[in-house]
């Protein structure tokens, strides 16, 4: 333990000034996302938009954070534009490491700065340096000139930063992480661009004590082993996760083509193994975890008549390859990198920006928009086409994009065609498994696949239980919610079970957190509800799209009842959350 | 004697398990600073890894400089280190030609010992402990 509060560094960024701020409440709220709402509470402004200068910026680690293997990721929170209700995203990278070698828990930034700029802190400064000739930069020129803004730290820093589509506010905007990773959903970047922040530079430049008492040292090194012995190591560590690609194609669960179909055999030349046989490069890994589950793919351009290429890398995952490949009915592994190179670049968040193209491809076949909106021709397995779509969208390069990056919804509202709009509370994650995950990530507190275990419930279960369904869900939620207090990564929860996370704190000296996880974690997932229903959230404001209940996956067709029925009752179970005392 | 080489830095994946092991259990400090070997991306994270660590000079020149003895030379190369006897003047620092040596905030100074722990702590088989004698080159 390095102290028994935490510490936190509130930057008002409107004078590039900082205070260090200890506040109480670790045994009650953790850290990580336990930490992040207690900070929305503090300094947080339910009641105004989300683009207010006085509005927070969270970045929150947890009291694993360096002690631990694979306690390797950071939680954003703030006020989203998507929905205009509070949030969270989360990365990994070197960021939650730099932090705490930062010697802070949290981050808090208020404020809007006068002109674009570059924020660096660390141990022992904090300076707001001015970064008007980065406007327009995308993400990847930006980290190189960063880098040369920055010299000091290489290696052991982080450098969080937006593209053009944080600067103009788009809903689909990212904070990209240290290159490779990113702080993707709900306008993370376009939290960050209000605030005229364009990057975050973090150096880790100080060091603490070990742990007092005998139990860290064998405890890390048993840790250490489990991580690096178990099939979770060769899951994450082989093919990644692109492996449940083919998984879920062959039981009619992946959706392609904005959701039109369930499965296709054009998968064979897109699953994992393809991925790594035929593009993947390297691997890479966030600090502190030996499992390296970063694929690092490449593509090659020829430039010339004559034998002339250059060539990038570009970091692939399930979610991507969803995204900007089945849902885009686009079947080679090397034009899905290209699409997704061009989101790195704009900022845009992969999953949203590929589900918002596959919904204007649909809308384009039926002729509610055309080219004059898209300026490019969309049809699907077009990648050419998706690569410009991608930068327009990213860059909002007019009405119909700017609106389209609001949120796919948003531009079927005007433009028609929301019936087959693949949102789920946010564009869809790439799980078409059955009624459980519609409902769960149509109502879950980040919208994520990963705000409980719903797809793998799914794909486990074909009775029609509502109750037994939703007691899972509710079940399921605290444990998670503790995790990303620590903050460690879910992929790591077969290894980080209740029993383990009380032994890790304990032995680093958070005694009393140890005892009372249970209890905690129930505290987190209902602050964190409450903050989000503060700032207006109810289960009614969202629904679910026709298209949803025209899927076939291996169960047979969606069951409208059975769906609607799990919205309500869960809908119903997080407003008795939010009620409770 | 054996010392620490670095033969597969190709392989690294930039986790830092090792730099965080030998802070851990060789330093007995939570850090990625405070420890013999410490991993540095090369110019952004597209570009590689290199592992920043003594190569073992023999005789090492941080030895030669060392006014109190708390650096020692050690057979095969590298330092024998007496911490007890340190006084944190930094010379062995300015002495070592490839920044191997890291030095705190509190004066404290950091330098591989060889002992070989972090080894198992890498998971791409960077990391190799070998004998003097038989190191055919260089690698970082």
């Amino acid at each position: 333990m390095i102290r028994q509060e935490f510490r936190i560094l509130l930057i008002d960024a409107s004078v590039g000034r900082g205070k260090i701020v200890l506040l109480d409440g670790l045994n009650e709220v953790a850290g990580g996302s336990g930490l992040a709402a207690l900070l929305y509470v503090k300094y947080g402004q339910p009641a105004l938009p989300w683009d207010d200068e006085a509005q927070p910026l969270i970045f929150a680690i947890g009291p694993l954070t360096g002690f631990f293997p694979l306690m390797s990721k950071m939680v954003c929170s703030f006020k989203s534009n998507y929905h205009g209700e509070y949030t969270e995203s989360h990365a990994g990278g070197r960021a939650a490491l730099s932090l705490r070698f930062a010697d802070l828990d949290a981050l808090v930034l208020v404020g809007k700065a006068k002109q674009l700029s570059c924020l660096s802190l660390g141990k022992n400064h904090i300076e707001l340096k001015d970064a008007s000739f980065l406007r327009g930069t995308d993400a990847e020129s930006s980290g190189k000139l960063i880098r040369r803004m920055f010299k000091v730290g290489s290696g052991h820093r982080s450098i969080m930063r937006i593209g053009p589509a944080g600067e103009v506010g788009s809903a689909m905007a990212c904070i990209n992480v240290d290159t490779y990773r990113h702080f993707g959903r709900m306008g993370g970047g376009a939290a960050m661009g209000v605030k005229n922040i364009k990057a975050i530079v973090i150096h880790g430049d100080s060091d603490f004590n070990l742990p007092s008492g005998k139990d860290y040292p064998g405890l890390y090194k048993e840790v250490y082993s489990q991580v690096t012995s178990t099939d979770m190591m060769k899951k994450y560590h082989n093919l990644g996760t692109p492996e449940n690609l083919k998984g879920l194609n062959d039981i009619s669960s992946l959706p392609w083509r904005n959701l039109q179909q369930t499965s296709d055999p054009g998968i064979e030349t897109i699953t994992g193994k393809s991925f790594a046989d035929q593009t993947l490069l390297r691997n890479g890994a966030c600090s502190g975890c030996p499992v390296g589950c970063i694929h690092i793919g490449f593509i090659r351009e020829k430039m010339a008549a004559d034998n002339r290429y250059h060539y990038h890398q570009v970091a692939y995952d399930y979610e991507p390859i969803f995204a900007a490949g089945t849902m885009l009915g686009v079947t080679n592994s090397f034009d899905i990198l290209r699409i997704l190179d061009v989101m790195e670049k704009v900022g845009l968040d992969a999953m949203s920006g590929g589900v918002a193209l596959g919904w204007a491809t649909e809308a384009t076949e039926q002729g509610f928009i055309s080219e004059r909106e898209t300026l490019v021709p969309l049809a699907f397995g077009d990648a050419v086409a998706y690569q410009q779509a991608a930068r327009h969208l990213g860059r909002g390069s007019n009405d119909f994009y700017r609106l389209l990056g609001q949120g796919t919804l948003k531009a079927a509202a005007v433009y028609g065609g929301g019936e087959f709009g693949c949102v789920l509370g946010q564009e869809m994650a790439g799980y078409a498994t059955g009624e459980l995950f519609f409902a769960a990530q149509t109502l879950g507190f980040r919208h994520s696949h990963l705000d409980t275990g719903a797809y793998s419930y799914d794909q486990k279960n074909s009775e029609k239980d509502v109750a037994r369904a939703v007691d899972f869900l509710i079940a399921d939620e605290p444990g998670r919610a503790f995790l990303t207090s620590m903050v460690g990564c879910l992929f790591a929860r077969s290894v980080y079970n209740e029993e383990k996370l009380a032994e890790c704190l304990g032995s680093v000296g958070f005694d009393t957190l140890s005892g009372s996880i249970p209890e905690v974690a129930e505290h987190i997932r209902a602050l964190r509800w409450k903050v989000r229903a503060q700032t207006g959230f109810d289960p009614d404001n969202f629904s679910i799209p026709k298209r949803f209940y025209e899927v076939k996956t291996w169960k047979g067709g969606v069951d409208k009842n059975y769906l609607d029925n799990l919205k309500k009752e869960y809908g119903r179970r997080i407003q008795t959350i939010i009620g409770g005392s | 004697m054996k010392q620490l080489i670095t033969p597969r830095m190709d392989q690294c994946i930039g986790c830092q398990s090792c730099s965080l092991a030998c802070a851990r259990l060789v330093y007995k400090k939570i850090s990625w600073n405070t420890a013999g070997i410490r991993i540095h991306s090369s110019g952004g994270l597209s570009t590689g890894f290199v592992a920043n660590k003594c190569l073992a000079c023999d005789p090492p020149p941080c030895a030669e400089v060392c006014p109190t003895g708390a650096y020692l030379e050690r057979p095969g190369g590298g330092v024998v280190v007496k911490k007890s006897l340190c006084i944190q003047c930094g010379k062995c620092l300015e002495a070592c030609p490839v920044d191997a040596i890291y030095q705190d905030s509190m004066g404290d100074v950091f330098v591989c010992i060889h002992c070989g722990l972090c080894v198992s702590f890498c998971p791409q088989n960077c990391l190799e402990m070998i004998d003097s004698s038989r190191i055919e080159e260089v690698l970082i």
